[in-house]
């Protein structure tokens, strides 16, 4: 056989691999920062910096939560949608409370957005386990739904976030601990705690191993359903954190709110280095993909090469170059 | 000893050389997988590349087949030195390689893959009679039942390697290379393609056929050469060789028994019985027990039911059962991990498609089954894991040279050892191994077949699906013999022959019975 063949090569390219895939997308990262600063040194500026990375958050967040549906070989589009769903029902939530309870209306408003998303993500789960559907159409479908329901929920208007609750929800989003944007704290802890899940739990073990091929998965006693729905509700979870940080940045949900985040969580994991087939995750990966994703869309605003309008199309280019660059360096 | 062996000269001068490589090898970075070949391929004749898993058969297979280059050496082709530039130039000159994997287009009719890329066309429109009559012909001549406008993906394995076969020979070429064409054969399947080889040789064809059965080289091959690790060690005429010799020259050393002494029936309480088991649309109402201290073999035709038996026991397909009992308790087993808890394992017949994650390291692989017993708490450990792999390493002699390997990196018999490492960390007391040595080396082989004589004299039931006749007959103490769907025999020590076997699995129960008569219907074995 080509045993001995296959071992000797692969060892060479296990090695480049392990480089490329892991830190490709921090040498990206860092080739940007340098780039940025020769286009405009203003790029470097602690507030510009801080700017930046704060609004990569929202895509950082929910991209941990996305990287396990896709290690686990599924896929979740409605992520932006459920993003304003989530902040939507969040703030009716909170403006329900507020005559009787005040400003506790806010962490109650917390606990009920994170129940509304692990709910939110359990229905996607459940749909595309037991109804044995693909996740791409399935959550093609409540994209459209949730996506819906903020458009009913504020009758194509906005719902804003109550005077009263204004103020004290204000630093969940431009807070600082130590210098450090909470936002950025609360991306961090969930990337920590992503990853412990994905890369020490029996459970991130399995999930892996699901995506990576199914059938062995299955043969090796593995509920592929149950790990499946649970990387959905963690999806859903991770949306519902992304929301909570959201709503004060500009106190209200409307019906454009999220648009096209999917696109972007996508685009974030993928040049991460995470197979969009599934397999291993790469929770840090997807992180600096996302910072990457909001650091071009910034060098647009404060270059003149292109017009800022145009963010999305370069995003999307973004994607199928990072899918080729997969493809070619991986081994035949 | 090699000594002792005389390389018989060049067959008979009519015979014209088609192809001669010298000197030729392969080197990938700094290691050389195969070095010095001088071998010399005549139209006519059936030559036969054997050797260990390793030695490097394949990549003698594709430097001729152009899949790769040669680093050193030269390949001279009809007279002329020649560098292929790639398969298809290879092909279009008359070399075709029928590979091991199947690599069909699954959701493509049987017509559309055997014309995949040659399309016949009139008038720059596809011309589907034309290739469907080809395609009749094609399959008929290999007795492939399979129909021509039949997607592949509801093919039996077999089916499919019959079509990959078919789409090999579709065109004439001087040099046809079959890499293992019998693995996933039954045993009538295998001697109509074994008659087509003959018949390619008799129009002057050179066929190369690389097997790791013995007995069929035996009885095809005109000339056998030998390689072991990435040496050429010689090439004989078959006449010359018995399969004793081939085993020594393939493996170097003196084998011992390929098979373990074996136990003999048991009389044991059952360990296992299953009642009454239907798997809609391929096995029907079936009922056996294991007994601690047996091999209990399954024989039967490829698609007869016999794997299907096992995956909808464990839940992996639909099926019902009166009653399954383990040890005298009737059980419920929804999933493999039911299975597991209770003490029943199952080894996938296909190990790089169901059993192992390639792309994943060694020890995660051995504990993907037992993450929840391994660890009590929720997270994992890389020390435990660690352990554990070293314990099988040793405990099933896996060949790494290194830990840190990703499982699709290991040979074969080591993926084999591994997964049965992996299906023995769960302490199943039944084991159910379904192709047990499918594609891997003698040596690996008969180090498996210890392993299983070894669980069931600690008094385990071990239950062995297998294609290969040898195999039943030389490992299992009782063999059941499945036909359609239906176990249509059960066969007893001594009586566990080839023969009977057969027959069971061709043409039903009550046909196993007189030795002498079946004899005939077997002529290749």
């Amino acid at each position: 056989m080509t045993d001995t063949t296959s071992e000797l090569v692969s060892k060479e390219s296990v090695f480049q691999r392990i480089n490329w895939v892991d830190l490709g997308p921090f040498i990206a990262l860092a080739v940007l920062v340098v780039v940025g600063y020769l286009i405009n040194p203003d790029f470097l500026s602690p507030t510009n910096i801080t700017n930046v990375v704060t609004r990569a958050t929202f895509i950082g967040i929910i991209a941990v939560g996305a990287t396990f549906v896709i290690s686990s070989g599924c896929l979740d589009l409605s992520v932006g949608s459920m993003a304003a769903f989530a902040a939507g029902a969040m703030i009716l939530f909170m403006n329900w409370l507020v005559p009787t309870w005040g400003a506790n209306a806010i962490p109650a408003g917390i606990v009920f957005v994170l129940c509304v998303g692990a709910l939110c993500g359990l229905v996607n789960g459940l749909v595309v386990t037991l109804g044995k559907i693909e996740p791409f159409i399935v959550t093609l479908g409540t994209m459209g739904v949730y996506r819906a329901f903020i458009t009913f929920m504020s009758n194509g208007g906005s719902i804003p976030i109550d005077r009263s609750l204004r103020e004290p929800f204000r630093p969940l989003y431009f807070g600082t601990v130590m210098g450090i944007p909470i936002p950025v704290l609360v991306c961090a802890a969930v990337a920590i705690v992503g990853s412990f899940i994905l890369y020490k739990t029996k459970f991130g073990r399995r999930c892996a191993a699901v995506g990576a091929n199914v059938e062995v998965a299955r043969f090796s006693g593995i509920s592929v359903g149950r790990i499946r729905t649970l990387a959905f509700v963690i999806q859903g979870i991770c949306v519902a954190i992304a929301a909570i940080c959201y709503v004060p940045r500009l106190g209200a949900a409307t019906p454009t709110t999220g648009l096209l985040w999917e696109l972007q969580v996508i685009t974030a994991v993928v040049i991460g280095g995470t197979a969009l087939r599934g397999g291993k995750g790469h929770i840090w990966g997807s992180l600096a993909g996302a910072v990457i994703l909001e650091f071009i869309a910034n060098l647009m605003v404060l270059s003149d090469f292109i017009s800022e309008y145009l963010v999305a199309a370069v995003q999307g280019v973004i994607i199928i170059v990072a899918m080729l660059i997969q493809r070619f360096s991986r081994r035949s | 000893m090699e000594a002792a062996l005389e390389i018989r000269s060049a067959p008979p001068a009519e015979t014209a050389e088609l192809l001669r490589l010298t000197g030729a090898g392969k080197q990938y970075g700094p290691v050389t997988v195969l070095r010095d070949v001088n071998l010399s391929i005549h139209g006519g004749e059936i030559h036969a590349i054997i050797g260990e898993n390793g030695a490097g058969k394949s990549t003698l297979m594709r430097l001729i087949s152009g899949h790769i280059q040669p680093s050193f050496g030269t390949i001279n082709y009809l007279g002329e030195d020649m560098a292929f530039h790639g398969p298809a130039d290879a092909e279009r000159r008359g070399i075709v390689l029928v590979h091991q994997e199947i690599l069909l287009a699954e959701d493509l009719t049987v017509v559309e893959n055997l014309f995949l890329g040659r399309e016949v066309t009139r008038h720059g429109v596809i011309d589907d009679r034309t290739m469907e009559q080809i395609a009749i012909r094609q399959l008929a001549a290999l007795g492939c039942t399979a129909r021509p406008w039949q997607l592949v993906r509801e093919l039996s394995i077999a089916q499919r390697q019959m079509v990959q076969i078919a789409r090999g020979l579709l065109e004439e070429h001087r040099i046809v290379i079959f890499d293992e064409p019998t693995a996933v054969l039954t045993a009538s399947e295998v001697d109509l393609l074994l008659d087509k080889i003959r018949a390619l040789r008799d129009r002057g064809v050179a066929v190369l056929y690389i097997s790791h059965r013995l007995d069929e080289v035996e009885a095809l091959a005109d000339r056998i050469t030998v390689l072991r690790d990435g040496n050429m060690i010689g090439t004989y005429d078959a006449g010359s060789v018995t399969q004793q010799d081939m085993a020594r020259l393939m493996v170097g050393r003196e084998l011992s028994m390929l098979y373990p002494h074996k136990r003999g029936t048991s009389a044991a309480d059952p360990l296992f019985e299953v009642e009454h088991l239907s798997v809609p649309g391929f096995v029907h109402e079936a009922s056996f027990v294991a007994r601690p201290g047996e091999v209990l073999g399954f024989g039967g035709m490829i698609g007869a039911g016999r794997t299907e038996i096992f995956e909808g026991i464990l839940g992996l397909r639909p099926a019902k059962a009166a009653a399954i009992r383990v040890n005298g308790k009737p059980v419920q087993i929804r999933s493999v991990a039911d299975g597991f808890e209770a003490g029943i394992g199952y080894l996938t017949e296909d190990r790089k498609g169901k059993g192992l994650l390639l792309r994943e390291r060694l020890a995660p692989n051995l504990v993907l089954s037992a993450l929840s017993w391994l660890y009590r708490k929720i997270y994992t450990d890389e020390r435990i894991e660690n352990a554990e792999l070293n314990g099988a390493i040793r405990r099933y002699d896996i060949r790494v040279r290194s830990k840190k390997l990703e499982a699709g990196q290991l040979s074969g018999g080591n993926q084999q050892k591994l997964l049965l490492a992996k299906t023995m960390l769960q302490d199943p007391s039944i084991v159910i191994i379904d192709e047990p040595t499918r594609g891997i080396d003698i040596g690996n082989k008969s180090q498996i077949y210890s392993f299983i004589d070894e669980l069931v004299r600690q008094g385990k039931a071990c239950i062995v699906i297998s294609s290969e006749l040898q195999e039943l007959v030389g490992l299992c103490d009782r063999v059941l013999v499945m036909k359609d769907g239906r176990i249509t025999a059960e066969l007893r020590n001594g009586d566990v022959t080839e023969n009977a076997v057969v027959l069971a699995a061709t043409v039903g129960s009550g046909a196993v019975g007189s030795r002498e008569e079946n004899a005939r219907d077997r002529h290749h074995l």
